[in-house]
């Protein structure tokens, strides 16, 4: 179910607040969060924001495109290198 | 034979269900456009007249995307969770379920391909 449009998108205020300061004053540096669940606002395109993966942070540029969805969607959680080779005996 | 969106061509069969042949619409959006342009439901494709064509025709061309154009929109909207590098791309590019099923069993749709069955695989081992 998705969420009711009454509330509006989340996203983590002091995210928002930080992110405001830094489209005013053009500082394009990276703007570290921990807020997976926030939704990316049209008013974040062009910054680059470091998302946690539960390791790092890692930096996501977001563009146009990504308007709606939510920070985690872009920062994978795990880390899948395939499955064992069979080694021939 | 009835033309209808493209190549569509379903016919001695009644409207609402032979309209379901058209790649995006089901027995759902047969019946509203039947209903829209008030025509008998349960009349044969053969004995719809011209008029009927043209309003059915129209009806589906203004109001709804149907076959390659309907394709061309799904497709650019997988394209499009694929170029942003988002999870939901990611597992569209693996051929991977995109809604968090499971995946230790299952899925095997995603993951092999639309089911093929085999004629006769059932009697092997029968007399």
């Amino acid at each position: 179910m998705s969420r009711s449009t009454k509330k509006g998108p989340f996203v983590d205020e002091k995210l928002l607040k930080k992110i405001l300061d830094a489209q005013k004053s053009g500082n394009k540096e990276v703007i570290k969060t921990w807020s997976r669940s926030s939704t990316v606002m049209p008013e974040m395109v062009g910054l680059t924001i470091g998302v946690y993966d539960g390791h790092r942070h890692i930096p996501i540029y977001l563009s146009e495109n990504m308007v709606g969805h939510k920070l985690g969607e872009f920062a994978f959680t795990r880390t899948f290198r395939g499955h064992n080779t069979k080694v021939d005996i | 034979m009835a033309r209808i969106a493209g190549v569509e061509i379903p016919d001695n069969k009644q409207v609402v269900y032979s309209l379901v042949y058209i790649y995006g619409i089901g027995k759902t959006l047969a019946n509203k456009i039947l209903d829209t342009a008030g025509i008998d439901k349960s009349k044969l494709v053969k004995d719809l007249k011209d008029n009927e064509l043209v309003k059915i025709r129209s009806i589906i061309e203004t109001d709804y995307a149907v076959e390659g154009d309907l394709r061309r929109e799904i497709k650019s909207n997988v394209q499009r969770l694929i170029d942003i590098n988002s999870y939901r791309g990611n597992r569209h590019r693996k051929g991977l379920p995109v809604r968090g099923q499971r995946t230790k069993t299952n899925s095997r749709t995603r993951r092999t391909g639309p089911r093929q069955t085999v004629a006769g695989k059932r009697r092997v081992g029968r007399k």
